[in-house]
């Protein structure tokens, strides 16, 4: 999104005015919106992050200064949430961008039915949310669910699995239902991006004697940069603030194990009536997502390759 | 350049002005100390009908259809109040009546209120003070433990609603069939039981608890802990389920998962669950509010039509001999009036009529009543044959109510209990030992009362 | 040659299998779910296809009586909520959000990077934070539990996401296309809707298909700003059917499906558009 750098002739300087003043025009209704509705809520939250603010009519609010912020510095549970976001972001993400990519070179190769697929795609993408959560976590059922019913069809388990109770078990599983439903945006998008590039590079290689894993590795994927750094951003910061598919599935449970930052900052508001703390967890949320979402556009912003 | 600065300004001014459009109400909620409203701010008398908003459950008693029905009985006999019933999942009644008492009006004049959160709400100032508004009627005909949930200190904050306990179920076949021929008395028969069961072949696995990491884990280890003579908080209001008791019943419990006899599952089942296993057949003995039996007779939902039967819950052997003779653990709700709702005198009279004798009585096929005058004499013969379980219902609810205990009443509760519910699960786990697991919880609780 | 080429394509193809599973097999055991009695599927072993299929849970939503429970009942109205709210955001979202992209990408002036980056920003705050004051501001307001109340609350999120989206794609327009039109005479306006606006259809409904899916399935939200008929949406309605101790999975199941209709068949129909708009987006992202 790079500001227009043309130089302008000096005869046109009251045209480039005229332009701003149309420019102003056409984002003024946005930003009132935009503004007129988070401005309050977030400074709200902010100011409310240097208080210690219990739920109550009747309680006062204290000015606490940083310390909610120390508070949640130097607790345990914090870093351990963090840890586990950072988990669930790393693994997620990583794992739709490998499958991501690998369909949308299967795709690429136009096998019989390909177009079947592509089509396919879209539809795990436009289930929503709490449908996926409700359907994963009958699949994951301990008693009844598809995945004990599957695996022990399979020979792979001689007991049902109370899968959701394992701890260690559990946020792999939130996982796995969060890639079934986002991977086919990260695929979409590579398989889109694959089919832009132009098939004389590939041909040009493929002469050359480069073998099928050479053309794509070193020829396809990085042209696919841009692409895959755009897939990139949105989903980590996406991840990150992850809540309404591990308040559905596990609800934070088994033992907080899935237990997300956003998720934290819900229970502090609403179920621990802490309400300072929750508006502080919510700032140093955003810290940890603006510095991620800044490292991204450091590497991604590399505009002459894009042409 | 400079002309470029005026828009900026104006801008901010429309944002802002914007913005504090809505900054009028929500500024009044930032100033500290608004004094203890137990006064609710008086209405204008009431020429043009009054608007009252309540907030319940659905899927708990009566049906919202049910309800709907009540309320256009009230409305056709006061005209000057109309009642909104907002219905949600159980799950987020909690979360809307907070979000609900952060405005001005508040968005609810009155709620459902689950047993565990009056400590928590009258801390923060929610509930209104009924006390003077009870009558002595109600006092004396209505379950006197019915209005344990709403009574802190003397004084009342709310109307009964929903009576209801855990209770003990069995499956008769199942029992039969290995040659049992009576339920157990105490958890150690239970244990023995359900070996027999087990070797037998009969099934896998005879006992299914709701110990997963939700309030329900609570509520199982209530029943036994209690059970076993302990309790959570000692006279002095320091934690008490840490103690040898305590971690007698968790190890108990345990150790019934280790010895194959609890099904594992347990740990991630909530009550919905051990219904679900019990209803399949997939368990002897099962432990659960009062709707598992009702659906146990559902055939759309049951495997076991005719087999389930309740039994008086069983103790722990050292209860039983420091003089415990029952166990049980209330989950009952009640209706309170919103501390700052503009419209208490409707809203109590909506409640006391949604609430009252009559109706209660009208409907008690969904769920029992309040009023234990319904439970005596000619009412008794009556409640019981109004539908097909009640017979058997009735009198379980008799003879296990009275000794439904009650879990901690303090304001931290809901932290609390997920620090209880987390050790429990750690100790079931394996990750910690289960002294362990209940020392950091208790740990955890001082510092919560400290706060 | 001509044989290793059909191996190459009988490879592939086997290849395809087990992505069509991994994104099918879920599905299909939904819709079984959808079609099962409670009975049925509280059975073990488990049955895949349900031996006594049943369309009582979809007639009990399509075709409310007064006998079936309270969730199924109203589920329709959910339903009708969710259409009106998501496609109110979408059309609000994609008229004043083109505007304001186009500005942002294609007019220099003051400010225009600390306006993007100030757009940007409103997303790093997670919705739950904001939720308590936006209902203070809703309530005072008398909005809630109306429709209009999540239209404005989703523009929190929407109208951002919107508009950096259709940044990147106008960004793709070439811009010689602008220069020629302005040497034509055109104004600003007229490039932007005589030209730009008609290359990036793709991309409009691209956006479109993003804010409504992003509106659809919204949550939280939903959860704490509407609780009645009025205004109730799909994903609410949906939770519902968990009940304090017992949960409806069966009608759950097809609630399911049917609150997963509207998106998909949109996706499926604006496929096209979608997949090109997503080219040109990424791309030269």
């Amino acid at each position: 999104m790079s500001v227009l750098s043309r130089s302008i002739p000096k005869h046109r300087l009251s045209l480039r005015q005229q332009d701003a003043r149309i420019a102003w025009l056409l984002i003024l209704p946005s930003l009132i919106v935009i503004l007129g509705v988070t401005l309050w809520p977030i400074l709200s939250t902010f100011i409310l992050s240097f208080f210690n603010a219990p739920t109550g009519i009747n309680q006062t609010r204290t000015f606490i200064g940083l310390d909610n912020y120390t508070q949640l510095i130097a607790d345990r549970t914090f870093w351990e949430t963090i840890g586990r976001t950072f988990y669930f972001t790393v693994v997620s993400v990583s794992i739709e961008l490998v499958l991501g990519l690998a369909i949308a070179q299967l795709i690429h190769s136009h096998p019989w039915g390909w177009q079947f697929i592509r089509f396919s795609l879209i539809i795990p993408w436009a289930v929503p949310t709490i449908v996926n959560g409700a359907m994963w976590r009958w699949i994951y059922n301990a008693d009844f669910g598809a995945l004990n019913g599957l695996l022990m069809q399979l020979g792979l388990i001689k007991h049902y699995v109370p899968w959701l109770t394992l701890p260690e078990a559990a946020m792999n599983l939130v996982i796995l239902a969060d890639v079934w439903h986002t991977m086919p945006f990260v695929a979409l998008i590579l398989q889109s991006a694959l089919a832009t590039l132009p098939a004389e590079l590939d041909e040009a290689a493929a002469v050359d004697g480069a073998n099928a894993f050479q053309r794509f590795w070193q020829i396809r994927l990085p042209l696919l940069r841009p692409a895959i750094l755009v897939a990139l951003i949105v989903r980590t910061v996406d991840a990150f603030r992850v809540f309404d598919i591990a308040y559905i599935i596990t609800a934070g449970g088994p033992a907080f194990k899935t237990v997300t930052i956003t998720y934290l900052t819900y229970l502090n508001t609403f179920t621990f009536g802490k309400q300072g703390t929750g508006a502080a967890l919510s700032f140093l949320i955003s810290i940890f997502t603006i510095l991620m979402a800044f490292i991204f556009i450091r590497f991604l912003y590399r505009p002459e390759e894009t042409q | 350049m400079r002309s470029f600065n005026r828009p900026i300004w104006i801008l901010l001014a429309v944002a802002l002005v914007s913005s504090l459009v809505g900054c009028t109400a929500p500024a009044a909620t930032t100033a500290p100390a608004a004094p203890a409203a137990t006064q609710p701010p008086v209405a204008p008398a009431a020429a043009n009908p009054v608007t009252i908003h309540v907030l319940t459950m659905d899927q708990a008693g009566l049906k919202p259809a049910e309800i709907d029905q009540i309320v256009k009985e009230f409305e056709a006999k006061n005209p000057d109040i109309k009642v909104v019933m907002e219905y949600v999942s159980y799950d987020n009644v909690h979360d809307k009546i907070v979000t609900g008492m952060a405005a001005k009006p508040p968005a609810y004049d009155a709620a459902m209120i689950d047993v565990i959160w009056p400590d928590e709400f009258i801390k923060a100032g929610y509930l209104l003070d009924v006390t003077d508004r009870v009558t002595p009627q109600m006092k004396s005909d209505m379950f006197p433990a019915s209005w344990n949930g709403v009574t802190r200190n003397g004084k009342v904050y709310g109307m009964p609603w929903i009576m209801d306990v855990k209770y003990f179920m069995y499956n008769k076949d199942m029992l039969e069939k290995a040659g049992i021929s009576a339920p157990p008395k105490t958890w150690e028969e239970l244990v023995a039981q359900a070996k027999t069961i087990k070797d037998k072949g009969i099934v896998e696995y005879p006992i299914i608890w709701s110990w997963n990491q939700k309030e329900g884990v609570v509520c199982d280890y209530a029943v036994l802990l209690y059970g076993n003579g302990g309790a959570f908080l000692d006279s002095n209001g320091k934690p008490a389920f840490n103690d040898d008791k305590g971690v007698q019943v968790l190890t108990w419990m345990k150790k019934s998962i280790d010895d194959g006899l609890t099904n594992p599952s347990s740990v991630s089942s909530d009550e919905n669950a051990v219904e679900a296993n019990f209803l399949a057949g997939k368990s002897a003995f099962a432990v659960n509010w009062l709707f598992q039996y009702s659906d146990s007779t559902d055939a759309s939902k049951s495997q076991i039509v005719g087999k389930a039967a309740f039994a008086p819950m069983p103790v722990f052997d050292a209860g039983a001999k420091a003089g415990v003779k029952g166990s049980s653990v209330d989950g009952s709700s009640s209706f309170a009036i919103m501390a700052t709702s503009p419209y208490a005198d409707q809203t109590w009279k909506f409640l006391t009529y949604i609430a009252s004798n009559d109706v209660q009585s009208r409907y008690s096929a969904e769920m029992l009543p309040v009023w234990q005058t319904d439970f005596q004499g000619d009412s008794l013969e009556k409640l019981k044959a109004a539908t097909p379980t009640n017979p058997v219902t009735v009198p379980a609810f008799l003879s296990q109510f009275p000794y439904a205990n009650e879990r901690p009443t303090v304001p931290y509760y809901n932290e609390g209990s997920a620090a209880l519910q987390l050790a429990i699960q750690e100790a079931l786990t394996g990750v910690k030992s289960p002294k362990q697991a209940l020392d950091d919880a208790a740990a955890k609780w001082v510092e919560l009362a400290k706060k | 040659m001509r044989s290793r080429k059909l191996i190459n394509k009988i490879f592939l193809f086997l290849l395809t299998l087990p992505v069509l599973f991994f994104i099918f097999a879920p599905l299909l055991w939904l819709f079984s779910a959808s079609l099962s009695t409670q009975v049925e599927l509280f059975t073990v072993p488990i049955h895949w296809i349900p031996q006594h299929p049943t369309l009582n849970n979809y007639l009990d939503i399509i075709f409310p009586s007064g006998a079936a429970a309270s969730v199924p009942r109203t589920f329709g109205v959910a339903i009708l909520n969710s259409l009106k709210i998501a496609s109110a955001v979408t059309l609000i979202c994609i008229g004043l959000g083109s505007l304001a992209a186009y500005a942002l990408v294609r007019i220099p002036f003051k400010l225009n990077r600390v306006i993007q980056v100030g757009i940007l920003g409103t997303r790093m705050i997670p919705e739950v934070s904001l939720v308590i004051p936006l209902f203070i501001i809703a309530s005072s307001l008398q909005l809630v539990n109306k429709p209009i109340v999540l239209i404005i609350a989703y523009m929190t999120f929407a109208l951002p996401y919107a508009i950096w989206m259709m940044a990147a794609f106008f960004q793709t327009v070439p811009v010689e296309l602008e220069e020629a039109a302005r040497l034509d005479g055109c104004s600003r306006l007229g490039i932007l809707w005589r030209v730009v606006m008609p290359i990036s259809i793709p991309g409009l409904v691209s956006t479109a298909m993003f804010i409504f899916l992003l509106a659809w399935d919204e949550f939280f939200y939903a959860l704490i700003f509407t609780s009645t008929l009025a205004a109730k949406t799909a994903p609410v309605a949906i939770a519902e059917f968990v009940g304090r101790y017992v949960t409806n999975v069966n009608g759950m199941m097809a609630g399911g499906i049917l609150a997963a209709l509207p998106p998909v068949i949109l996706g499926i129909i604006f496929q096209r558009y979608i997949v090109s708009g997503m080219t040109a987006g990424a791309v030269k992202g």
